[in-house]
């Protein structure tokens, strides 16, 4: 018997919109207001595993072409690497460096690398997680 | 004073609330039940934040109650799943 799964799928193609909306905001929030990377890439997560249920595995792996262990590795990089960076110009590992700058749209705003060390921290979270159900759901 | 008792009063009826659920919670015949109880656990869970953050005079938890909502929905819709089909992920065979 062929299963209808149209009211959750509808649902879910309206919510994964509006939950990766809201990680985003959670994550660039982090600086000065409750959130940050580690939070951000928790609910990213939440929004692929919400995909991952509705969907089915196969029709979520067509569409999205990311090896998800490969996205941890890359989120941990990237994480050290902003480390490494402090150390190239000559100050302790994981020194952090922020400055005002004049954007078009934004104008005058506080760019931090710890945003960049967020990114990793993000990546990796998102990765780690979702490569967690899905090693889990594969039960064979 | 009259501001706080009000908050306070609010907030016990919201834990009556829960411990009604969670009474369905224990005692449920099915587990459809329980799982309808647990999300309207998160439901009043919710509900006490928003009425907790008034009383606190804070706006520091308004993302809780997004992120509260988007994790009930998804526990709901996997336990609805794994009662119906008997997976939580399916995949083709």
């Amino acid at each position: 018997m062929k299963q209808n799964d149209v009211i959750l799928q509808s649902v879910t193609r309206v919510a994964v919109v509006i939950i990766l909306t809201f990680s985003i905001y959670l994550f660039m929030n982090g600086h000065h207001h409750p959130g940050g990377g580690f939070i951000g890439g928790l609910s990213t997560a939440a929004a692929i595993v919400l995909l991952y249920l509705s969907f089915g595995i196969e029709k979520v792996r067509e569409n999205i072409r990311m090896d998800f262990k490969k996205l941890a590795a890359i989120g941990v990089l990237i994480a050290v690497g902003t480390g490494m960076t402090a150390v190239v110009f000559g100050k302790p590992f994981l020194t952090q460096a922020f400055d005002y700058f004049n954007l078009p749209i934004f104008g005058e705003t506080e760019l931090a690398s710890a945003l960049i060390f967020d990114t990793g921290v993000a990546l990796a979270v998102i990765g780690t997680a979702v490569n967690i159900i899905l090693s889990i759901s594969e039960d064979r | 004073m009259i501001f706080d008792t009000l908050m306070i009063i609010a907030l016990c009826l919201l834990v009556l609330a829960i411990m009604a659920n969670l009474y369905r919670v224990v005692k449920g015949p099915s587990s459809a039940d329980r799982v309808q109880a647990l999300d309207s656990v998160g439901i009043n869970i919710i509900a006490s934040i928003a009425v907790f953050s008034v009383f606190l005079h804070t706006h520091a938890f308004f993302d809780l109650i997004l992120l509260i909502g988007i994790l009930s929905f998804i526990g709901t819709t996997a336990f609805a799943k794994f009662l119906e089909r008997g997976v939580v992920i399916e995949r083709k065979r």
